[in-house]
């Protein structure tokens, strides 16, 4: 990593930030320095990814020698006064600084997000000042492809999509298919609510995921790649193709990549809208041009994927950790985190907590400390749990886990053993004002609105949950609603053709192992309702 | 020919390699429904109730999708299964508009059977009574979508055996609908050769001859097993 330049602003130049006026701010910055002058003139103002309190944005990072910070909440009026601190010519705005020490920044552990928020997401020049793309050079020179592969193996990652498969396993498996084409892809279909990680690091590093993506590519003997991104992330998708653009001008993707004789074609294929596309057959199918709907596993894509050939897919956040990996070897990787889960991994931080935004984490670090200590907990929330009723994880496909539990370490089995799941890294706070029903009905209606309609328990199954979940909002409910409830949640759990549709009861099932009696208090007879235990068809009200 | 070895609820049968699951099982002469399942078509797995335990494996598999492995062990009818049997075709039964009084193919419908095999007497999920049409532009046939299961039975034969591919799938979730063409009438589609291959394979009265009234639909479900057959073992070449 380079130094950085003795007086610096960084303006995150992400959607967060955007949205909430930075590029008024970075305007108002260019033309206060160029009127202030003097001192001012030495102050470098660079757009960089995202800076990670998205909640108090537009922010923008002071690198000043002894002092500096991230400034948040700025307005355009207050550009020649931020200016002015930085050239020193003033303590003003200090109120509105956060520094180093700031909870939400000190217990973070970059690795994947190491760039993010330091490179300037368009300029490959600044992205290889920062060392990208050194690695694929130095594994292209110097590494054979079963060394990449033992070093992702040791480094015990897993996949951040959500299931948590073992990478340097999927790689393997790719890796020893019988000789022919291979195909990589790097799922960027980021669907579930109050997930943004892999936006982000699009946003923000794009050249480090190109990297990770060329030496996957390199591991297994692909020379096609794909990048599959949602519509919905128009500048992620910029990014990434001016990225693109940008390293096959250099020579770091295509034929004979830095000088070797590896070669490997990138393009970006654009989803069309449909949350199923994240699942993998379905998102194959949509690169392939037809209806992105799942087809049964086995065979996995790892044996026949795009157009029957092996395929590896690997989620945005997987391949960002790989650069990483490589450069300080896959035991440095494995010594953070968990013995099941190791590493670190991004969480999208956001709901009823006072610090919204992007935080990376080591794996096992205790969910208290990531939604109390780094999120500050819900604004204005007392007591031990800081106001949490519930922190939902894992978006659709996921569950909530209760305030009792918030010392659960986050790892992949930890959170399954809660019924809930990792799920690509949404983390969703609620208050305790928030009705558990009424979440698990959010969420299916999402899973409602976004079943493909192939398999009937998903197509069909949802739709009579959304009913029965509809009652129990609406406290209209019947004690047999509750056992029907349970019933269907365990067939459509045990019944989906894909992950999507398995995995669409688990809101409901986690809020029902976990917040029980405010389903029975939604009965028409809670009273009939033993505390905590099932109700029976027998026990019918009057 | 290399053979497998298997057991289906617990009778052991020899199936040639390659076989499904499905195979298997008919091998036992063990009753599995099927319905988005038909010999000669692409499997699909779609409709869930040939879902079977698999000894070894965590997740139920679908039989007529999943290859036959040596040693095996499945079982097709635990209570557990036909409870999940029985709630998916209550499903079906509940998304659609399935009135069978009058329907073109009463008597000779497979949701039907399907219904009767597993012991569904009535319907324990609200009936949706969905907004849906019919599409009588057809010179021959017609396609009521008010019964349509989407199976995709007619998208598979009609793509796969005529080579037509008139039909398709449009839109999500519950408001999946079969279209033809670029979700056209269908007597407009000029792809469509008028084989009636997509008559013959609806498991329900969904598409129909336009002749036929109440009860007197006879499809032919066996035909792209016969075509695919004579095709695959060029009984043409004979003459």
């Amino acid at each position: 990593m380079t130094a950085p330049q003795s007086l610096q602003l960084r303006c995150c130049d992400a959607s967060g930030c955007r949205s909430a006026g930075a590029g008024a701010l970075h305007a108002a910055l260019l033309q206060a320095r160029d009127q202030l002058g003097g001192a001012a003139e030495g102050v470098a103002i660079k757009p960089v990814g995202c800076l990670r309190l998205c909640g108090r944005g537009p922010l923008v990072a002071l690198d000043r020698p002894g002092s500096g910070g991230i400034y948040a909440g700025l307005t355009p009026e207050q550009a020649p006064e931020l200016l002015a601190v930085a050239a020193g010519l003033s303590h003003g705005l200090a109120d509105q600084r956060l520094g180093p020490d700031h909870p939400f920044f000190a217990l973070q552990q970059p690795v994947v997000l190491e760039g993010c928020g330091r490179v300037d997401p368009t300029s490959i020049d600044d992205a290889l000042a920062m060392g990208t793309y050194g690695q694929l050079q130095r594994v292209l020179a110097e590494c054979t492809p079963e060394q990449v592969r033992e070093q992702v193996k040791r480094s015990g990652l897993r996949g951040r999509g959500g299931a948590g498969y073992p990478t340097g396993l999927k790689w393997d498996t790719v890796a020893l298919q019988p000789a022919g084409l291979r195909y990589v892809v790097c799922n960027a279909d980021e669907g579930d609510p109050g997930a943004f990680m892999d936006r982000s690091v699009l946003e923000s590093d794009p050249h480090r995921l190109i990297e990770g993506l060329a030496i996957a590519a390199y591991a297994v003997g692909a020379q096609q790649g794909y990048v599959y991104v949602r519509a919905e992330y128009p500048l992620a998708i910029e990014r990434l193709q001016l990225a693109l653009k940008q390293a096959r001008a250099r020579g770091l993707l295509g034929a004979g990549i830095a000088g070797s004789s590896f070669n490997l074609r990138l393009e970006v294929r654009v989803g069309a809208g449909a949350y199923v596309c994240g699942e993998e057959t379905a998102l194959l199918a949509s690169i392939q041009g037809q209806r992105g709907t799942p087809r049964p596993r086995p065979p996995f894509p790892a044996q026949s994927g795009l157009w029957g050939h092996p395929t590896l897919i690997n989620n945005v956040e997987t391949l960002a950790a790989i650069p990483a990996i490589i450069r300080e070897g896959g035991d440095w990787y494995g010594a953070m985190g968990t013995a099941g889960s190791k590493g670190t991994k991004v969480f999208a931080l956001s709901g009823a907590v006072a610090n919204t935004g992007l935080v990376e984490v080591p794996m096992g670090t205790s969910l208290r400390t990531v939604v109390l200590t780094i999120g500050g907990g819900v604004p204005g929330g007392e007591g031990p749990d800081g106001g949490v009723k519930a922190v939902q994880t894992g978006g659709p496909s996921g569950g909530c886990i209760p305030a009792a539990l918030l010392d659960t370490p986050v790892d992949y089995e930890s959170l399954r053993q809660l019924g809930s799941m990792m799920g690509s890294g949404g983390m969703v706070v609620m208050g305790e004002s928030t009705a558990m029903p009424a979440v698990a009905r959010h969420f299916m209606r999402f899973s409602v609105a976004e079943s493909c309609g192939k398999c009937v328990p998903c197509r069909a199954g949802t739709v009579q949950l959304l009913e029965l979940l509809d009652r129990f909002a609406e406290h209209r409910a019947s004690l047999a609603d509750l056992e029907r409830l349970e019933q269907l949640c365990g067939m459509v759990q045990a019944t989906s053709l894909c992950g999507l549709g398995q995995a669409a009861p688990n809101p409901v099932l986690s809020t029902l192992r976990h917040f029980r009696q405010e389903y029975q208090a939604a009965c028409r007879a809670p009273q009939l309702c033993e505390p905590l235990t099932s109700c029976s068809l027998e026990a019918k009200g009057p | 020919m290399s053979v497998l070895t298997l057991t289906v609820d617990g009778i052991e049968v020899a199936v040639p390699a390659g076989s499904t699951l499905l195979a298997a099982v008919r091998a036992a002469d063990a009753e599995l429904p099927t319905l988005c399942h038909l010999d000669g078509l692409t499997p699909v797995a779609a409709c869930r109730l040939c879902l079977v335990e698999v000894e070894g494996s965590g997740k139920l598999q679908p039989a007529c999708a999943t290859a036959a492995v040596e040693g095996v062990v499945i079982q097709t009818q635990t209570p557990q299964l036909r409870e999940y049997r029985r709630m998916a075709v209550e499903l079906f039964f509940a998304e659609g508009n399935h009135v069978c009084a009058f329907c073109v193919a009463n008597g000779a419908c497979e949701l039907q059977d399907v219904a009767v095999a597993v012991g569904m007497d009535h319907s324990r999920f609200p009936y949706q009574y969905p907004q849906r049409q019919v599409d009588a532009s057809h010179p021959l046939f017609a396609l009521d979508h008010h019964r349509c299961i989407l199976c995709t039975r007619c998208v598979r034969v009609c793509d796969e055996i005529e080579g037509a591919h008139v039909w398709d799938v449009a839109h999500r979730g519950a408001e999946c609908q079969i279209i033809a063409g670029l979700d056209q009438p269908w007597g407009e589609v000029e792809a469509c050769t008028n084989c009636g291959k997509c008559v013959d394979v609806c498991p329900t009265g969904a598409l129909f001859d336009k002749d036929d009234t109440t009860a007197e639909k006879q499809p032919h479900r066996e035909r792209p097993a016969l075509l695919r057959r004579a095709r695959d073992q060029q009984h043409w070449q004979n003459q």
